[in-house]
């Protein structure tokens, strides 16, 4: 079975400070991995540097998804090709439209595919469906791209349009930081209605809460710029339970 | 700007001289108070000559160009061609009430207006000067020493225009629409369309003026608008300025408004190779309420220039501002808003913003929005940005399947629509969509 990604001694640093000192990840179609792991230890690098984020330069190794060289393509080519990211701090877009913004994605990836492009009535019929998912108000996806919006409405929003998406690898990018238990228990159940056999996740998170609502089949722990631990949903609650004080003594 | 400080144009000055001899010595018989106001503006316009870069005005806006260039008068447009011109701007509603212009004079054949009620003119202004002498008079004598030279250049030379007189209390629903069109067949040529819009007490009104030309025909249009608001009038005015990008395009235009009356305005400016417009209003009467809107989207070597004033004069006026700017490449722009309230206009309720996205390092915005208050019981605001695209919103389009190009054209769009979503002629809102997606943006 082909690797969905594979990601190789990834290296990657920003304004000339390394911050990932070689990443190895592999996942298959279908997993549920979760990367846990201190502030700053690269969290969210990897996940920029693997949406694509030029602010971020890769200065060694190489990542497949599904076999392509993925860091050879732009942004909008990975997310062609099934990629998506639920930013961790979701851009407000002032003037955007957010279902203007959403048919213009969802029609690129369709064209992308060869597909049709999907008509307003289509389309709106999808939203419709969608929007139920992750219960946001249908009035906020009709004005600008998260702008006004509370913190767990940006979340949503961002799993919603995964839910349109529908991509073949999401990454949740601290999609709990700032999340009511509400709020948390209406985002991973919508990230549940999404997992399927083909389609992989990788989750990343401070807390072990998450886990209890979206369960990994992986959890690896991230420090500083290396995955130092790699194990089963117990070991986040080891974390939990421990911190990551123990990681520190083994990782020197 | 590379152009030469100092326009050579003492040849240009002489030749206006001379035309204008020509003129009153070809031109019809007109009123005897018409041929002194020309010949005021002339000398008024001989004694100051061309505006240079030294003008405080001027500063950032080099006339050089127009200056040094011997524009003639324009030759006669063909209709067909004219008719083509015409159609290629969309806007087909707006045909109930249109008069069109072609190389500055009045064209019957390609003008239409449906009945209006009793008592509306919407008619061209050398013949409302026959038919409403004691209208237009009172308005086209108040002209003096603070005019702009291109103002009386205009005032000197008039050809035609448009007359649209709204008569106490009445409403007229379907938009005005006025038409000028150049050809530039042979050589460069100036006109100088000149409108008058008399909004009696309590009348209202949406006017349109577009400015179109043949793409590269260079040519000048030196146009003068002035809009007289009485109490209550409620006054929608937009212009649409696609001129060819050949071409020079300076403009005034100019609203009086009375109590209580409403006028709103969108200058729209995409075309010419210099553009240049000096939009004032000056508020008369106590609760007038005035909104400058404006939008230019330029590119190339591309410069427009935006002169504002408004006039605080009397106490419970509100003034709404608000101008954004897209440019490309090495175009310029110039905003310079002024809001001036006067020691009587307490209450005053003035907000002013210019914001510009720039689109290309080499591109160039000076902006200045200045308040001059002389009264203590008022609010003010204002403000002006200049930016580049937001690179996290660019990265948040792209990392969701939209190409690059296509999500330049979204953020670009998005920072115009609170000004495009404002336009409250559905007609005009549609093809200024049409024009931002064609890739005047």
């Amino acid at each position: 079975m082909t690797a969905l990604i594979e990601i190789k001694n990834l290296h990657a640093s920003a304004e000339g400070k390394e911050i990932l000192h070689g990443i190895d990840l592999t996942i298959q179609p279908g997993e549920v991995h979760a990367i846990m792991g201190p502030n700053g230890s690269g969290k969210s690098t990897l996940s920029q540097v693997l949406a694509g984020r030029d602010s971020f330069e890769v200065t060694d190794g190489e990542v497949f998804f599904r076999g392509k060289d993925l860091l050879a393509m732009t942004p909008e080519q990975r997310a062609c090709e099934g990629v998506f990211l639920a930013f961790q701090y979701p851009v407000e877009i002032p003037g955007v439209n957010n279902t203007y913004f959403l048919k213009a994605a969802l029609n690129s990836l369709r064209r992308y595919r060869g597909e049709p492009e999907l008509d307003a009535m289509d389309f709106l019929e999808l939203v419709r469906e969608k929007v139920k998912l992750v219960e946001l108000d249908e009035a906020l996806i009709n004005r600008s791209v998260n702008e006004g919006f509370s913190g767990g409405e940006k979340k949503r929003n961002e799993i919603f349009q995964m839910a349109v998406l529908e991509p073949t690898f999401a990454i949740l990018d601290e999609t709990d930081s700032g999340l009511d238990i509400d709020a948390l228990k209406v985002v991973s159940a919508g990230v549940n209605a999404l997992r399927n056999p083909e389609r992989s996740i990788l989750v990343i998170t401070h807390y072990q809460r998450l886990l209890d609502y979206i369960v990994p089949d992986f959890v690896h722990v991230l420090y500083d710029g290396r995955i130092v631990r790699s194990g089963g949903k117990e070991l986040a609650l080891k974390l939990e339970e421990e911190g990551y004080g123990w990681l520190e003594t083994k990782a020197s | 700007m590379e152009m030469p400080d100092e326009p050579d144009s003492k040849d240009t000055i002489a030749e206006i001289r001379s035309q204008f001899l020509e003129c009153v010595s070809s031109r019809e018989e007109g009123p005897g108070w018409l041929a002194l106001v020309r010949k005021n503006a002339l000398e008024r316009f001989l004694d100051k000559g061309f505006p240079t870069t030294r003008d405080e005005d001027w500063r950032f806006t080099s006339v050089a160009a127009i200056a040094s260039t011997s524009f003639g008068p324009p030759k006669e447009g063909d209709d067909e061609q004219a008719r083509t011109l015409r159609k290629s701007l969309g806007l087909a509603e707006l045909k109930r009430h249109e008069l069109v212009f072609v190389n500055g004079r009045f064209s019957e054949v390609l003008s239409s207006v449906e009945d209006l009620p009793e008592g509306v003119a919407v008619t061209s202004l050398s013949r409302a000067i026959v038919e409403h002498p004691e209208r237009i008079q009172p308005v086209l004598s108040t002209s003096d020493e603070a005019e702009t030279a291109f103002f009386d250049w205009n005032e000197a030379f008039w050809g035609d225009g448009a007359f649209i007189l709204l008569p106490k209390g009445v409403a007229l629903e379907a938009p005005i629409h006025l038409v000028f069109l150049t050809l530039g067949a042979g050589g460069p040529s100036v006109s100088h369309p000149r409108n008058l819009i008399l909004a009696e007490a309590s009348s209202q009104a949406r006017i349109i003026e577009t400015y179109a030309g043949i793409d590269d025909a260079v040519y000048f249009t030196n146009a003068v608008t002035a809009v007289v608001a009485d109490e209550g009038a409620v006054i929608d005015h937009y212009k649409i300025q696609r001129e060819s990008v050949s071409a020079f395009h300076v403009a005034s235009l100019d609203f009086v408004q009375g109590r209580s009356a409403t006028v709103s305005d969108y200058s729209l400016s995409f075309g010419a190779r210099l553009a240049r417009n000096d939009i004032r209003a000056a508020l008369d009467g106590e609760g007038a309420d005035v909104t400058l809107n404006g939008l230019y989207v330029v590119k190339d070597r591309q410069h427009v220039d935006h002169h504002t004033v408004i006039d605080h004069r009397v106490a419970h006026c509100t003034s709404r501002e608000l101008y954004k700017g897209v440019l490309d490449d090495a175009a310029s722009g110039v905003f310079n808003g002024r809001v001036i309230v006067r020691p009587d206009a307490q209450k005053t309720d003035a907000r002013q913003s210019n914001k510009n996205l720039l689109l290309s390092k080499d591109a160039l915005v000076d902006t200045n929005p200045q308040l001059e208050i002389n009264a203590d019981d008022v609010k003010c605001a204002h403000g002006a940005t200049i930016g580049q695209l937001d690179g996290e919103a660019l990265f948040y389009l792209r990392s969701r399947g939209i190409a690059l190009p296509e999500a330049r054209r979204i953020l670009t769009e998005g920072f115009m629509a609170d000004v495009s979503d404002r336009v409250r002629v559905a007609a005009v809102r549609e093809a200024l969509r049409e024009l931002l997606f064609s890739g005047a943006a």
